[in-house]
């Protein structure tokens, strides 16, 4: 295989790593919204988690995306 | 061939022929001062002025607006101390009140990184945070210093930390490792998640400014209101980011700290 295709491909795949951060946020907000729901009173002071879990949540995805742009820029 | 493109960065977005402008050639470092110090370069580059620009914003900012330290504060104080009020209430529900020394430190990194990342937000300004020695310099300095404070605390015994209590003896052996790896972890994660949200979302701006120049006055419609969108969660981001850092350098502090496991 041409070595620039592979090192396209590489870049591609480790992009997927996104997918788990798309479950995450969407995991940590819909179950935000559902207890939010029941109980409206308690939301508030969880609000600070619901944050702190998004941004955990994202970065996960964010270190595959990394790993791509480094196969495709510094390689 | 890939080589060759990024190679021919030409024009001021660094637009190579034919092609769409290369996205990370804003986060090119220059020198603005050339400078060696002891053999090592120590250019004035546009990370530095970027830096020396938003400390002055900060410096400027709390001492401006504290300047007549009014009862009834007008619009400015009331800005300064509404900044103050969620960095102190941050480190008091975070850390105790016993963390309170450690505010000024908190306070300080958190509107750092803050303006750092709001200042990246203009147009052609050099976003800081951006560059991974950056964030990686914070998140290191973070974790020497409380493991530092952990040490000096309780001294020896902040080694308990890493045997989480109530479990088998026979599970000990894999689960110290665990915490241990997971503890040596934490400035990567720090920094990678600042470092990664800050030019991740940079970088899609610039691919999609690229196409609504690509697709012209007819099509370009559709590319510039999903930009408005995300430079407006952009911003969210970069607010995000800077809470999500100071939050967890507190969280970092209270393990320190108290210690509970």
């Amino acid at each position: 295989m041409d070595p620039a295709a592979a090192k396209l491909i590489g870049a591609g795949l480790a992009s997927i790593a996104l997918v788990g951060a798309g479950v995450g946020i969407g995991t940590i907000f819909g179950n935000y919204l559902q207890g939010a729901l029941r109980n409206p009173s308690a939301a508030p002071t969880q609000f600070a988690n619901l944050l702190l879990g998004f941004a955990l949540a994202e970065a996960t995805g964010l270190f595959g995306l990394v790993v791509a742009l480094i196969i495709l820029f510094v390689f | 061939m890939i080589e060759a493109a990024y190679a021919a960065e030409e024009g001021a977005h660094g637009a190579h022929e034919g092609g769409l402008p290369n996205p990370m050639h804003q986060f090119e470092i220059k020198r603005l001062i050339p400078f060696e110090l002891f053999g090592f370069d120590a250019s004035f580059t546009n990370s530095a002025l970027f830096m020396v620009i938003g400390a002055t914003l900060i410096t400027l900012f709390t001492m401006y607006a504290m300047r007549r330290r009014a009862l009834v504060p007008s619009r400015l104080q009331s800005v300064a101390e509404l900044s103050y009020e969620f960095v102190a209430n941050m480190v008091r529900d975070n850390v105790g009140t016993d963390g309170m020394k450690y505010f000024p430190f908190i306070f300080t990194l958190f509107m750092f990184v803050l303006v750092m990342n709001m200042l990246g937000m203009i147009p052609y300004s050099f976003t800081v945070t951006s560059h991974i020695i950056v964030t990686f310099a914070l998140a290191a300095f973070i974790f020497i210093g409380v493991t530092l404070i952990g040490f000096i605390k309780h001294g020896a015994k902040f080694l308990k930390f890493f045997v989480p209590s109530g479990v088998p003896v026979v599970m000990l052996p894999l689960l110290v490792v665990i915490e241990l790896i997971s503890y040596l972890t934490r400035p990567v994660s720090l920094s990678v998640r600042l470092f990664a949200n800050m030019m991740a979302g940079h970088t899609m701006l610039k691919v999609f400014g690229a196409f609504v120049v690509a697709l012209g006055f007819l099509g370009g419609w559709a590319p510039l209101a999903f930009m408005v969108a995300f430079t407006g969660l952009e911003i969210l981001v970069a607010f995000l980011q800077a809470y999500v850092f100071a939050i967890l350098t507190c969280i970092y502090l209270n393990d320190a700290l108290h210690m509970h496991h």
